[in-house]
């Protein structure tokens, strides 16, 4: 992309191949930044949607397999790897989460494994599937981001799903009445009823504002963490791309400086939504109000 | 980065990898992981037994290695008794017998001894009284003289 300047390419990686109802009302892919804006809600990310899709394909059928072929007895190399994780997982659900649920440690195997992999995406240098999808299509200024988990609408879409989980576990467990008395009558009770009724709203404030902030800051602080860190790739793609040499050498270390530091992010960030989700889904269990 | 519907296809996509993970990954994993474990403390626990029944069989083998030399001391001990005693006896057996031969020996003697006299004292009566006729130079009535040459007889 040697024709573009440096905000131009940066701008040209973060911008998302968006499918939606083009302005002359015809469905296709947007060109242009404004183009995919104006499309509004009823548009996707297609290569968010296909790199995720993807990636949980490989994560369940790579685990499918070693599920299919597992044996108490001597596992073999993929068995092997496959329960360290499961265990893993196992271990963490097991000391935080201590009501019984079926559901809860392959949500959190599933989290763990899908995340990580969607950020592992973005220790592949930041132009080989772009271009390679370019020259592919033959169509040179494709936008095409790799890492799922750049894209608030992935992680969004994941924290949203984990919400409604907290929602639907505090009223199955709680019912619809003691959801609600957590959300009114907490932190703030008192013994005299029409004290009680004054402070509802505020308690109400409160605790919505506790219950929103769970999806929100579990998709965002993977959101951010994760743009942040490709942010710092593409920058230092540029600096590739300034045909000095001096520049290069340096991007290059800077790169696989980088990429060392991001293999500790990537792992971080998929633990810590998983081991959030498993938290959250406690408390949403728990009946201590 | 505009929030759209790929939002909703991520969540669905989420649920049904969950789901699919639920179903199909998670239960025969941890089913084999339970069931490794629980062969392993099998395992483990079998040892324990058997390095207790080892331990156990050790003991009694030297209880009764114990006894059993105790038992041969004993009988060695006892075979050694017995053959004092034996000796003791045979020696005690042989003396008596060899007492018995020689006062049979001695007694044979003293009675060979007195027939011996018998006869010679019965040999010199006749020599005296045939020495007596030859004296005389007439035979003395043998009947009439008989107890006289008996009496002298003896009292050789």
């Amino acid at each position: 992309m040697a024709e573009q300047t440096a905000s131009g390419y940066i701008q040209h990686h973060l911008q998302n191949l968006t499918y939606g109802q083009l302005p002359n009302g015809d469905w296709g892919f947007a060109h242009t930044a404004a183009e995919a804006k104006a499309m509004g809600f009823w548009a996707f990310h297609v290569d968010t949607l296909g790199w995720s899709l993807a990636l949980g394909l490989i994560f369940i059928l790579l685990f499918r397999m070693a599920a299919k072929r597992a044996t108490s007895g001597q596992p073999g190399a993929l068995q092997n790897f496959v329960e360290v994780v499961v265990e893993f997982v196992d271990g963490s659900v097991k000391d935080t989460f201590h009501a019984r649920n079926p559901l809860i440690a392959p949500l959190a195997l599933t989290i763990f494994v899908w995340i990580f992999l969607m950020n592992l995406m973005d220790l592949v240098p930041v132009d080989f599937l772009p271009m390679l999808a370019a020259k592919l299509t033959g169509d040179p200024h494709l936008f095409f981001r790799v890492v799922p988990s750049t894209d608030p609408n992935a992680t969004l879409g994941l924290a949203f799903s984990v919400f409604a989980l907290i929602v639907f576990y505090s009223i199955k467990v709680k019912g619809i009445g003691g959801f609600l008395a957590e959300l009114t009558l907490h932190p703030f009770s008192s013994k005299n009823i029409a004290l009680q009724i004054l402070l509802i709203p505020v308690n109400f404030l409160l605790e919505f504002v506790t219950l929103v902030a769970k999806p929100i800051s579990l998709a965002l602080r993977l959101f951010g963490n994760m743009y942040a860190g490709e942010l710092i790739f593409i920058l230092i793609a540029v600096m590739f791309g300034s045909g000095m040499f001096l520049l290069s050498t340096l991007g290059v270390a800077l790169n696989w400086a980088w990429a060392v530091f991001h293999i500790l992010i990537i792992t971080l960030q998929a633990f810590i939504f998983m081991m959030l989700t498993i938290v959250y889904l406690a408390m949403a269990h728990e009946d201590n109000h | 980065m505009n929030i759209n519907a790929t939002l909703i296809g991520q969540a669905v996509a989420f649920f049904v990898f969950v789901l699919f993970c639920m179903k199909f990954v998670w239960p025969p994993v941890i089913t084999a992981l339970r069931e490794r474990q629980k062969k392993i403390a099998d395992g483990l626990d079998a040892a324990n037994r058997a390095a207790r029944d080892l331990e156990l069989a050790q003991e009694k083998v030297g209880q009764q290695l114990r006894e059993a030399k105790t038992q041969a001391a004993e009988i060695v001990e006892q075979a050694k008794k017995r053959a004092t005693q034996i000796v003791d006896e045979a020696r005690d057996q042989a003396r008596t017998e060899g007492e018995r031969l020689k006062a049979q020996a001695q007694a044979e003697i003293e009675q060979e001894l007195n027939s011996v006299k018998d006869a010679l004292r019965a040999q010199l009566g006749a020599l005296a009284v045939t020495g007596a006729e030859k004296i005389l130079g007439a035979s003395i009535d043998q009947n009439a003289h008989a107890e006289l040459v008996n009496k002298l007889a003896a009292e050789i």
